[in-house]
């Protein structure tokens, strides 16, 4: 008899009907992305850059721990020693079409230099584009330097 | 002499005539296009989405420019369709759903024809237009077009149905088909109140009438593709929609005319008659529309036996015995009007 008076007086549909005005006044979820964008973590991993010290040396020492723990091989390491002795890369390369941005790079360098920035818009019309040479990649690092520098700072605590 | 005759016979009256019509239709087709961007806008807000608002202002502009975008395109014609039906068929469809605003009246005297079988006349626009969307699934002559055909077919007969018998409770509390006649009876009480199960009725009728969610089965995206409209493109798709959406406000204002006190203040009092009745005729329809979007952004598809079932069923039952109690309760406190 109940069941009756409830499918005669509509009352399940009314309820969801109110349930969808309630809906309506609620704030909206969606962001005007090219104007708008969604927070990050510092952890974020995008585009790769290589960082150098306040002096303006370049950080990478050639280790080529990055190259070896790259899983998808996307990473290329030329080096030899620089004329005043240190030992630097003359080559550094990231295919970005091979990268899967796992961070181990990141992870595994000593001292810093390669880093997965909040950068993540860097999409390109070619792949050519996608082959990241060491300029490139200093390049970014000199853009990026602030916000990386933030971002590890506010990571400290957990590295 | 013969010559002014003639303009005074044919031309004057004639001109009169087409400024009459475009006053009404220029407003219908661009409240179309503000209808469109309504419901994109209110289907968003109830989704938590933003909706359309990147042309013009809050994306006001949206439905011109896709409106422009259909216009530029190429109207393909299958190969093995009926060409002429198949482009006979959304231009009847049109010109259906703007036919019937020649009866509606938008205020007292505002009415092109001011005919005494208004209603009738409403209703069989309404139910002809079966024939464009029947025209076309047969004409495409494609599988899915033809299956939302028949399923519309079938559907907007069955409704018709209670929508008639719903129409006939209304007219036996009036005696008049007119439909000024019908509005100025609602003078003292809107019919919405003491016939409340049949405005419900009505209103859900009108829902599977205009093929409209959760009844939109004939243009059911998820099992065939777009029903009876699936093959067309360009201007001829442009003008499905234009009827379809027309043919939605059409219905909205038949709705605010049977129940809603077409064009009359809630109450008669002071701030409130003070407003043209055009205005209000125009807010009980906004009213109308938001439910109609608010419906479809609430509820899921009905399945087709469903439909049926709920058609004949459920709604020609009641609308039956509701003719009967409102006519025996008009004769038992002896309440019948225009009795001879």
């Amino acid at each position: 008899m109940i069941k009756y008076i409830k499918s005669f007086t509509l009352f399940e549909l009314l309820q969801g009907m109110f349930l969808t005005l309630k809906y309506m006044f609620k704030a909206k979820v969606t962001i005007n992305y090219p104007h708008e964008k969604g927070p990050l973590s510092p952890r974020f991993r995008g585009e790769h850059a290589l960082r150098r010290y306040p002096s303006g040396e370049e950080r990478c020492i050639a280790c080529k721990l990055c190259e070896a723990v790259c899983p998808a091989q996307a990473i290329t390491i030329e080096a030899e020693p620089r004329e005043d002795g240190s030992r630097r890369t003359t080559r550094y390369d990231i295919d970005m079409s091979k990268c899967i941005y796992c961070g181990l790079c990141e992870e595994s360098c000593p001292v810093d230099a390669i880093v997965e920035g909040p950068n993540f818009e860097f999409a390109t019309e070619t792949r050519e584009e996608l082959m990241y040479t060491k300029e490139k990649l200093l390049e970014n690092g000199d853009r990026w330097e602030h916000e990386i520098a933030q971002n590890i700072y506010l990571d400290r605590k957990y590295r | 002499m013969n010559n002014f005759s003639y303009l005074n016979d044919l031309i004057i009256p004639g001109s009169i005539i087409i400024a009459q019509i475009l006053a009404v239709l220029m407003p219908v087709l661009i409240s179309v296009a503000f209808l469109v961007y309504a419901e994109r806008k209110v289907l968003a807000l109830i989704q938590l989405r933003r909706g359309p608002n990147v042309v013009g202002p809050f994306g006001i502009l949206q439905s011109f420019a896709d409106a422009l975008k259909l216009l530029t395109k190429e109207n393909i014609v299958p190969a093995n369709s009926n060409k002429i039906v198949f482009l006979l068929a959304p231009i009847i469809t049109m010109v259906l759903s703007l036919a019937g605003w020649a009866v509606i009246p938008f205020a007292p005297n505002w009415v092109i024809a001011d005919i005494n079988v208004g209603i009738m006349y409403l209703f069989a626009v309404s139910s002809l237009g079966v024939y464009g969307i029947i025209m076309a699934g047969w004409a495409s002559n494609s599988q899915y077009p033809f299956l939302g055909a028949l399923r519309s077919a079938a559907q907007m007969v069955s409704y018709e149905v209670s929508i008639g018998f719903v129409i006939i409770t209304v007219l036996l509390c009036v005696g008049s088909l007119n439909l000024t006649k019908i509005v100025e009876a609602q003078e003292t009480v809107w019919f919405a109140i003491p016939l409340l199960p049949m405005f419900v009725v009505f209103f859900i009728s009108a829902l599977a009438e205009t093929n409209r969610l959760p009844f939109d089965l004939p243009e059911d995206e998820s099992t065939l593709v777009a029903g009876f409209f699936t093959e067309y493109s360009s201007a001829s798709f442009v003008l499905f929609f234009l009827g379809e959406y027309a043919s939605m406000i059409l219905m909205s204002s038949m709705t605010v005319i049977l129940f809603m006190g077409g064009w009359l203040p809630p109450f008669d009092i002071f701030p409130l008659n003070a407003i043209p009745g055009v205005i209000w005729f125009v807010i009980k329809i906004i009213f109308i529309l938001f439910l109609f979007i608010w419906v479809r952004g609430t509820f899921p598809r009905y399945r087709y036996d469903q439909l049926m079932r709920l058609g004949w069923k459920i709604f020609l039952p009641l609308s039956l015995l509701w003719v009967v109690l409102t006519a025996g309760f008009l004769i038992a406190f002896d309440m019948v009007p225009n009795s001879l």
